[in-house]
């Protein structure tokens, strides 16, 4: 039986950004009946025996995320809708919020409704004009309507939700950063705990939560939880700790592929299953020499490896960081895995916020070695040197405050690791004098700007 | 509170609970690597270098993980010396490698974690060194900030902001860019930073270094000599000459934080204008100043003794005024007026509280029996909210302002402020209550009527504890919120906003500076500040009560050694005939019955001739009182004038024997701050040759007037005041080493008396006074339609005698600017930076404008540090009845722009 897209279901209607449209498809219905007949309680326990898992890139549980705000504060609770994607390759929640605003906003309302909060935020990425006119044009249909304001359809739930437009720095993704900057400060990661669901915006309770994910709290309040759990992976009996990669999922492809775009599926359909059916195979009659499996951060795996499951246990198994976002980008055997890695290193320097030592320092000196590496310049031992700077920076070594040095850190682990061969020959092969050099040689003047 | 056991690298430690791995391992010896970690600060956990194991949570750095019991922790392995060792590596490649020539070197937290992790050279060769190359600021002239050095450890920027509550400085840019800079990456001098040094002092490599440092041989602690904040100072001292100024850490007063004029201002000491010879009037001149030769010190002592006494026989001791130093010592103080009533022989005798604080005795002794300060200044952090009158301690008190901020940011301490100028702190406060300039009275009745109005008041505490309520409640029944808004120009929703938020919190204190008492109706107005905590119960608990901020150094203990001429020391009556016994038995002379003169009448009295001759230690009263031409002519029509300075200043330059005395750092003694606490000044250096203390000064001149005083030393002096007054019974230089004490102190057992009136107050009730608003002396009219306002600048302290010596200080504020509310300087045509000139009914100035919004509409504001800009030829002389304290707060003035000063 072929999958029935749920999420992007409405994308296809013409106009289908306009709340006629969503309502004519039956929209708000959900959102009616919630505030009829249901406590935030119950949906809180839905969403938590639906296992969903937040879309942004970490797979945490949501229902858990929400159970962790404090029950007796006297409030206000803060709602932040985490719109900054801006990981490499990634492009789904642009399609969600220019096709479709309005079940994202149906998905907030729920959310706000079962955490309690009376404020929300979408913090969007800068980038997205389009985002930023449709979903404005949204709110302000639903304040008209009265799915936003005072008293929500005649009910005591009350809600405001405003835009906040980012300005192009991808550590506002990493969620205090994004709370930093909606106060108005440097994006600067907080140190946790405590945890935003404790001490978030404005020193108060917290929940920041991705636009994908609050699309999926809509279906899963409208549909039930066994519905949602009827999708994906099961847990894996023999990992207590798995809480299984359930639901619809979308997924985004780009790179070398002959259709690039934004998929819907069950979670848990392989590498192989997206280039080959969603994205027609790889393009020009070329084989894919490797795949970045859900953006940048997340690494990369080799041809070998493309039937890992992408969920959120399958890139783990071939060392990759995670599931990310899941939006692969192909790369053909003709492209060289020198220049992935520079490219990638240009953009983690150029977003490492500066806060942690071995972040700031680590990816722009790795940068440094790969621009000499480029030029002509690189020495064998810089591989090893490049694998220490990737072993030593990130969460995961315990050295820095907030996740993006260990997504600086995977594609530098993986692409040396799986593709040294490769490595190894472009240095001997550009620079035959020196590859064993171990004089010092002058740095190159590389500082990002 | 009990200890919590941990153990590090399997030594078992008690620590305090609260306290992070790393402070414990360092507190037990067990050195782990750091840099962005400083005690005084919150913790940032960004260096990322302090990583250890903690068995069960892995690798995490220490400074962020809270000590818990039995905790396991390792510091060492050989993958944390990884970890360490690839962060230090790569931050080292940044850094300039030039120790040798660092004002850091051997000082520097990255040579210590190298030096512990361990970084080899060949390492370093495969990263292949690179420099950042960014110009380095040397714009401030203490010290250096060069981003190369930086290891943007954030402690400059969290010290900017949670120690000094400045925020001049952030980091910016990001990633590899990330450099620490200035709003706009504008230069240091140009930015908002204050030059306190603290990001200098805390900046553990040698990005932010002072300029021209020299390490000291040895260090001398000692107290400032500017404020009446009172910090402790530790003096670094080579050879006989003072190379550096550091905060005191053991300090209650200050905790080791200074200001830009307690760590770089005391330069003066070693300036080459100071005088070191005795010099006496001669129109043939003859020494370096103009209109004066040098003279020995026999001479010099024997023509002013000679002088005094022949004046003394000739008109009667009534005709001699004497004006003590509250720059000085107590022991000075009290030798000072000892010798103007005992050798002398007369009660002339006042200290310059006259022009500042005299109505904070006379206000506050009238409510609650005696005049200082009610709580320590540690209640700063200990209230709830906190109501600033007339006062800017941001300027005026720095390190006091500073705690304000802490407080505020760190203990959430809820700020009002009532100021006619949109000050540093009122930027916090909430409400600000911009008071026009003479209507405090009206403002502080307001608040009570508000407070009576909605049964705010405390009622236990009035019963108990005040007499003379219901005067005093129907008295401000006539203030209510609408017509005292018409008469401050503060909205009245604000002013019942302020009284709410006063009277409802538990803990309210009072801290009021110049801008209550500088009025004609001073007292009144710092009556008002302490009817209201009457009203609230607000007085004799902890976070509570009325404080005056104490302008100079020393200008509370002037007062209390009797400087002045209506008390003897202690405030002991003079009409007292026990009290009067007991000090003539131990002076051994006829001590004068009558009242003596308050100096700023004594101008009067010279011109009528009953005054002839003043003997003047430490004052410039020709600069600093209000309508200084009456008192220059004053001045210069004294038969002998006698003045004890450092500086040939421009009251020196009128006088007929000036002698040159020593400063703070060249003589022993004590000062007491603003909150009463006795400390102790020690002498870190000698006095350039020539120069005598003034203990000394007064001793010899007393000797050859025929009185040898018995006491000459300060720790001699210091034993008999404490014989004499019994406020200070207990107060010995022993005891003094260990710490300071704040009167009252009645015995050698008696700890002192941090907080006032806990169980009682010296008159036994408290008294409300029943006060009236009456309009300031001189209104502004067509003629002089604004009002000019008066007050310090953060660099320079009074006349500047001090601070004008200073260098760096004149650098950083060169020259005084007239501030002028951008429509008033619209509608006068006055531009920025542009010569003005400012007229009142007594005299004319010319100054450049700053327009700023600082200054409320009407009100312009002038600061009075600058011989070039006299400001007292404007003020004038009217006198608060019953302190004597001048108006400088309200002068009617004119401004208009200096026809061709300004072309090109």
């Amino acid at each position: 039986m072929p999958y029935e897209p749920v999420l992007l279901a409405n994308i296809n209607k013409k106009d289908s950004h306009t709340l006629a449209v969503y309502e004519a498809g039956g929209g708000y219905r959900t959102l009616k009946s919630a505030l009829k007949d249901k406590s935030p309680g119950d949906i809180l326990e839905v969403v938590k025996s639906s296992n969903l898992r937040g879309r942004g890139g970490a797979g945490f549980p949501t229902g858990l995320k929400w159970s962790f705000l404090p029950e007796k504060h006297p409030g206000p609770v803060y709602f932040c809708v985490n719109a900054d994607e801006s990981e490499p390759g990634t492009i789904v929640n642009r399609v969600q919020m220019e096709a479709d605003p309005h079940q994202i906003l149906e998905g907030i309302m729920l959310s706000c409704y079962a955490t309690r909060a009376a404020t929300a935020y979408i913090y969007l990425r800068y980038e997205y004009p389009l985002c930023l006119k449709r979903m404005q044009a949204a709110i302000d249909e639903a304040y008209a309507a009265g799915y936003l304001g005072k008293n929500i359809l005649k009910s005591a739930f009350s809600l405001d939700l405003f835009i906040h437009r980012g300005a192009a720095a991808y550590v506002c993704g990493e969620e205090t950063g994004l709370i930093e900057s909606l106060e108005g400060k440097r994006a600067w990661p907080r140190i946790k705990p405590p945890f935003p669901a404790v001490e978030g915006l404005f020193r108060k309770p917290t929940v920041v939560n991705n636009i994908e994910t609050v699309a999926c709290v809509k279906h899963i309040v409208e549909r039930g939880a066994a519905w949602f759990r009827s999708i994906g992976t099961p847990a894996d009996p023999k990992d207590p700790r798995d809480p299984g990669s359930y639901g619809p999922k979308l997924y985004g492809l780009s790179g070398h592929v002959n259709r690039p775009g934004c998929y819907e599926a069950p979670l848990g359909i392989t590498v192989r299953e997206l280039i080959e059916e969603h994205g027609r195979g790889v393009w020009k009659g070329r084989k894919a020499k490797a795949v970045v499996p859900g953006g940048l951060s997340t690494g990369v795996m080799t041809a070998a490896e493309l039937d890992t499951k992408l969920d959120f246990s399958g890139p783990l198994k071939v060392g990759c960081l995670g599931l990310g976002t899941a939006c692969a980008i192909v790369l053909d055997e003709t492209y060289s895995m020198v220049d992935f890695l520079h490219n990638s290193c240009r953009f983690f320097a150029h977003e490492s916020c500066g806060q942690c030592t071995p972040c700031r320092e680590g990816t722009s000196w790795s940068l440094m070695m790969l621009e000499r590496i480029k030029a002509g310049r690189g020495r064998l031992k810089d591989l090893e040197l490049l694998l220490e700077i990737g072993d030593t920076i990130g969460i995961i070594p315990g050295t820095t405050i907030c996740g993006l040095a260990d997504g600086a850190a995977w594609p530098i682990k993986n692409a040396i690791r799986k593709f040294r061969g490769e490595f190894e020959e472009y240095i001997k092969r550009t620079n035959p004098e020196g590859y064993m050099e171990t004089e010092p040689v002058e740095a190159m003047a590389t500082v990002p700007k | 509170m009990d200890q919590v056991n941990l153990s590090i690298d399997a030594v078992e430690i008690a620590a305090t609970p609260g306290t992070t791995v790393l402070d414990a391992a360092l507190g037990a010896g067990i050195y782990i690597p750091h840099l962005c970690h400083h005690p005084d600060l919150k913790p940032a956990g960004v260096c990322r270098l302090c990583m250890v194991e903690i068995a069960g949570r892995g690798t995490t750095p220490a400074c962020l993980s809270p000590v818990e019991e039995g905790m396991v922790v390792r510091t060492e392995s050989p993958e944390i010396r990884d970890l360490r060792r690839v962060a230090a590596e790569l931050l080292i490649l940044d850094h300039r490698p030039d120790c040798l020539v660092c004002a850091k070197n051997n000082r520097c937290e990255l040579q210590r974690v190298a030096a512990h992790v361990g970084i080899d050279a060949a390492r370093l060769a495969r990263l292949r060194r690179h420099e950042k190359t960014l110009p380095v600021d040397d714009s401030n002239p203490f010290f250096t900030h060069d981003p190369q050095q930086c290891v943007l450890c954030g402690i400059c920027v969290r010290t900017c902001n949670e120690i000094a509550g400045v925020n001049a400085l952030d980091f910016a840019f990001r990633g590899f860019d990330t450099m620490v800079a200035t709003f706009g990456n504008d230069p240091l001098v140009k930015s908002r930073c204050e030059s306190c040094g603290e990001c200098v002092v805390r900046c553990p490599v040698g990005a932010l270094a002072a300029k021209d440092f020299q390490q000291p041989s040895r260090e001398v602690k000692t107290i400032c000599p500017y404020c009446g904040t009172g910090c402790g100072l530790l003096l670094g001292v080579r050879g006989n000459r003072i190379v550096g100024v550091r905060g005191d850490p053991d300090s209650s007063v200050n905790r080791g934080i200074l200001c830009v004029k307690g760590r770089f201002g005391i330069d003066f000491v070693n300036h080459p204008d100071r005088l070191s010879t005795p010099l006496i009037r001669d129109p043939a001149g003859g020494s370096r100043f103009p209109g004066f030769r040098e003279a020995s010190w026999d001479e010099a002592l024997g023509l002013a003794a000679r002088s005094l006494a022949a004046i003394r026989n000739q008109y009667g001791p009534a005709a001699i005024m004497g004006i003590s130093s509250s720059r000085g010592t107590n022991e000075e103080s009290y030798l000072f007026q000892k010798f103007m009533r005992a050798v002398v022989g007369t009660n002339n005798v006042d200290n310059c509280a006259r022009v500042c604080h005299s109505p904070s005795v006379t206000g506050l002794s009238a409510v609650f029996g005696s005049g200082a300060a009610t709580n320590p200044l540690d209640d700063i952090e200990e209230t709830e909210v906190l109501f600033l009158v007339g006062c800017s301690p941001t300027e005026a008190h720095p390190v006091i302002g500073m705690r304000i901020q802490r407080a505020i940011a760190g203990n959430g301490v809820r700020l009002i402020v009532a100021d006619p100028r949109k000050t540093r702190l009122a930027q916090s406060a909430d409400p600000w209550l911009p008071v026009r300039p003479g209507t405090n009275v009206a403002l502080l009745n307001g608040l009570a009527h508000v407070i009576l109005r909605e049964g705010l008041h405390d009622e236990r505490f009035i019963a108990a504890r005040t007499e003379g309520f219901e005067s005093f409640a129907e008295k401000v029944q006539a203030y209510a919120p609408d017509r005292v808004a018409a008469i401050t120009g503060i909205p009245a929703g604000d002013i019942e906003a302020a009284a709410r938020r006063y009277a409802q919190a538990d803990r309210a204190m009072i801290l009021y500076g110049l801008g209550v008492t500088e009025h004609s109706d001073g007292s009144l107005g710092v009556m008002g500040c302490a009817n209201l905590a009457l009203l609230t119960g607000n007085v004799g608990r902890k976070g509570t009560g009325v404080n005056p901020l104490r302008g100079q150094n020393n200008v509370q203990g002037a007062c209390d050694m009797g400087a002045l001429p209506n008390v003897l020391p202690g405030y002991q009556s003079l009409e007292d005939e026990a009290v009067r016994g007991k000090f003539e038995a131990a002076w051994n002379c006829k001590l004068p019955v009558h009242k003596g003169l308050k100096y700023t009448e004594a101008w009067h009295f010279v011109r009528r001739g009953r005054v002839r001759a003043a003997y003047i230690v430490g004052h410039n009263p020709a600069l600093t009182d209000p309508y200084l031409q009456r008192v220059e002519e004053a001045l210069a029509a004294l038969d002998f004038l006698v003045v004890n300075e450092l500086f040939l200043t421009k009251t020196a330059r009128l006088a007929h024997v000036v002698l040159p005395a020593a400063s703070f750092a060249e003589k022993e003694g004590t000062f007491i701050n603003a909150d009463r606490q006795v400390q102790r000044v020690r002498k870190a250096v000698d006095p350039p040759a020539g120069c005598k203390t003034d203990v000394d000064i007064i001793c010899e001149l007393a000797d050859r007037m025929g009185y040898a005083m018995p006491a000459r030393t300060a720790a001699d002096l210091m034993d008999e005041i404490a014989a004499m007054v019994p406020l200070m019974a207990g107060i010995r230089y022993p005891r003094l080493e260990e710490h300071p004490l704040a009167w009252p102190c009645l015995d050698e057992k008696d700890c002192g008396s941090r907080m006032l009136y806990e169980k009682s107050f010296p008159r036994g009730r408290a008294t409300f006074r029943a006060i009236d608003h009456a309009e300031p002396a001189e209104a502004p009219d067509a003629s002089y339609p604004l009002i000019l306002t008066t007050g310090r600048r953060l660099q320079h302290y009074n006349c500047g005698s001090m601070t004008r010596c200073t260098p760096g200080l004149s650098t950083l504020c060169p020259e005084e600017r007239l501030e002028i509310h951008p429509q008033d300087a619209a509608g006068l045509n006055v531009r920025e930076d542009e010569m003005v000139e400012v007229a009142s009914r007594r005299g004319k100035i010319r100054v450049r404008a700053r327009v700023t919004d600082r200054c409320s509409p009407g009100v312009v504001f002038l600061s009075f540090h600058f011989e070039e800009v006299p400001t007292n030829a404007l003020t004038g002389d009217r006198l608060d009845p019953m302190a004597c304290t001048p108006e400088y707060k309200v002068s009617a003035v004119r401004v208009a722009p200096v026809e061709g000063a300004n072309v090109g």
